[in-house]
């Protein structure tokens, strides 16, 4: 501490280097957020202006009026093919479809991951490797099997039938985020409450799904974001009625007839992205404490 | 009496590798076994099949007269305290300790009235709302005995539970695990690295290597007759000198030399010892060597020896020479006149004398 205190106090030309490059970076990393807030900028003004002023204004001039009118007719009148309901039946879709999704397959994800973790048996990192691959099968192939598969069990174009989808394919995910958060406990704690006369579910209940906050947090962040922004899935395993709102916004957007109403379009967006947005900045905190859980010993 | 554990023919294979082989063990109530050895020697091993966290290959576990070897850990009336003391971290000690009873069904006011009683025990009564996050090392020992001591069981099983902990507080630990053994009459088993644990605390000692039971013994017979040159050179700090000699028989005893370089050879003359083959090993402690003069009985004989090296260490000096080509090391007082490069009188006490076969190490004696 002293020594720094020194250093600094002798050498007044090396702290104004300092300052200035600190000066820089901040600068730098304005332009980067102004570059990026950008779009959503130009996303949320849009959406508050009436057509006619979008087509006389510049795309980067702020509402001379504002108006919510295109939120109301995104959310409740613009037309997604013949029927003109707007998003909102297509939301809820997806909320009842994204929540049943995500706890199961998180809570599928930390029993996989207990097992694999903690109870050692021949053959389980065979298992996680197999899973750990299915990570990286990309969707496009699945989409033929799955759909003869949804066809077989009844539960094609279904609500069920897509968070099934999600599941199966959220659980490799899940499972990698879990075991790796086990594995950095201490296996002595498995065989203590094995002592204590605690069974299998007993110790998952009452020892390790106390002690995963943190992985729980980021396992659902991640499969909230992945499952309400999936589109390829939801077109095609839904049907008229059980689409999710990210297939009712591209319907919205392609089936205008005449002027295109960007207005309506960008509030539509917004409403399709707030959920996501909003997970983020509740649990975000958790999200990086979570990634990053394990790496330290507390 | 029967014995509380009594281990028969025990192996354990991982895959084709034998961790344990033929372990046979019985204690009585009231025992305190230790499992000494180098690590990878199989102790903790053998500990967690006596727990039952580990399966066995072949052989039997008897716990209080019950064969236990198929029987699940909770279900053989034992009490385990880990290395890491594996506490569980989002509990307050209380709950800690009172986990195995709620698993168990055990009513809330008997519970309240066991953990008051450990807690007393054990002095953590201030502690008992605290999570293990929150606790020094020493306390989260007492509490993963508290965890232990609450069940009041059959065995007490401790996996090296004292190796986390800094040298004092290792040494009042080890205190109070003998007060408590004693106090409460509990048959303990122990698992350590620690040759001086394992003397200080046992009553009946198991030395293991490589999966073999080298010795079984009280911790005197260990100490002063061990079975062979593994046991005599792994228990005892400083350890036990190991010389290499020759053996003549004559008329009342066996005559040992000693090969030393640049001198005429040591010679003792030991009266007890008969049908030693020539080579043998002369196992000596260090105690069992002083300076000529302090040390008297009909076994004693003196010769004098070059001093290589003096390390006083406070209550004692040791000494170093150079015999049978091994360095020989000897306790004298702390107010020793020896000096390094001059001779002095050694005092060889020959009724402690360990002799060994130099090529299956086995005791002779």
């Amino acid at each position: 501490m002293t020594d720094i205190a020194l250093t600094t106090a002798h050498s007044p030309s090396r702290n104004w280097g300092r300052i200035a490059l600190r000066w820089l970076l901040f600068t730098l990393l304005g332009l980067f957020a102004l570059f990026y807030l950008m779009p959503l900028f130009v996303m949320v003004t849009t959406s508050l202006k009436s057509l006619e002023e979008i087509r006389t204004g510049s795309l980067v001039a702020f509402p001379r009026e504002v108006t919510f009118e295109a939120w109301r007719t995104a959310w409740s009148g613009a037309c997604t093919g013949i029927q003109c309901e707007g998003l909102r039946p297509y939301f809820w879709n997806s909320v009842i479809l994204a929540i049943p999704a995500v706890l199961i397959s998180t809570m599928l994800g930390a029993l996989n991951g207990y097992v694999i973790a903690q109870w050692k048996f021949k053959g389980a990192n065979l298992i996680f490797s197999l899973m750990l691959f299915g990570c990286f099968i990309p969707f496009q192939v699945v989409l033929l099997p799955m759909a003869r598969m949804l066809g077989i069990m009844g539960i094609a174009g279904t609500i069920p039938g897509l968070i099934f989808v999600h599941v199966i394919y959220g659980i490799g995910f899940t499972t990698l985020f879990f075991r790796n958060y086990y594995v950095t406990i201490p296996q002595e704690l498995v065989k203590a409450a094995k002592v204590d006369g605690a069974g299998f579910f007993r110790i998952f209940w009452s020892i390790f799904l106390p002690l995963s906050l943190p992985i729980i947090v980021v396992t659902v962040i991640w499969q909230f974001t992945q499952i309400w922004n999936d589109f390829l899935f939801g077109v095609s395993f839904s049907q008229a009625g059980t689409q999710p709102v990210t297939v009712a916004l591209n319907n919205i957007v392609n089936s205008t007839t005449g002027v295109k109403e960007y207005n309506v379009d960008m509030a539509a967006a917004i409403i399709a992205a707030l959920p996501t947005l909003l997970v983020y900045v509740v649990a975000g905190k958790y999200f990086i404490r979570g990634l990053t859980a394990g790496s330290v010993k507390g | 009496m029967a014995p509380i554990l009594d281990i028969k023919n025990l192996y354990k294979n991982y895959g084709s590798v034998e961790i344990l082989k033929d372990i046979n063990v019985a204690i009585e109530p009231g025992d305190f076994l230790v499992l000494v050895g180098p690590s990878g020697c199989g102790k903790s091993t053998l500990l967690n099949c006596i727990a039952g966290l580990e399966p066995i290959t072949s052989g039997s576990i008897g716990i209080g007269g019950r064969d236990m070897t198929e029987v699940s850990p909770k279900d053989r009336d034992i009490a385990m305290v880990f290395q890491s003391y594996a506490l569980y971290p989002t509990m307050s000690v209380a709950k800690n300790i009172t986990f195995g009873m709620k698993v168990r069904g055990v009513d809330a006011a008997t519970q309240e009235k066991k953990l008051n009683e450990v807690a007393q025990q054990l002095q953590i009564e201030p502690l008992l709302q605290r999570r293990p996050g929150q606790l020094s090392g020493g306390q989260r020992q007492r509490v993963a005995m508290g965890r232990a001591l609450v069940r009041d069981p059959k065995l007490f099983l401790f996996d090296e539970p004292l190796s986390n902990l800094d040298a004092k507080l290792r040494v009042e630990m080890r205190t109070e695990i003998k007060k408590l053994h004693q106090n409460l009459n509990a048959t303990m088993v122990y698992v350590t690295h620690d040759q001086i644990e394992a003397m200080t605390l046992a009553t009946k000692i198991v030395v293991l290597k490589g999966g073999i039971v080298q010795q079984i013994g009280s911790p005197a017979e260990i100490y002063n007759k061990p079975a062979n040159l593994f046991v005599a050179d792994f228990m005892g700090s400083p350890a036990m000198n190991l010389i290499p000699a020759r053996a003549k028989a004559n008329g009342t005893g066996t005559k040992i030399e000693i090969e030393r370089a640049g001198a005429a050879p040591l010679v003792l003359t030991d009266t007890h010892a008969k049908g030693l083959p020539e080579d043998v090993i002369l196992g000596l402690r260090p105690e069992d060597i002083a300076e000529a003069g302090f040390r008297a009985g009909e076994d004693v004989q003196e010769a004098d020896c070059l001093i290589d090296m003096v390390e006083p260490a406070g209550a004692d000096t040791y000494v170093v020479s150079q015999l049978g080509g091994k360095q020989v090391t000897a306790r004298l007082h702390a107010e020793t006149s020896a000096r390094t490069g001059e001779t002095l009188p050694l005092a060889f006490d020959l009724s402690k004398v360990s002799y060994f076969a130099p090529e299956s190490g086995e005791r002779l004696n």
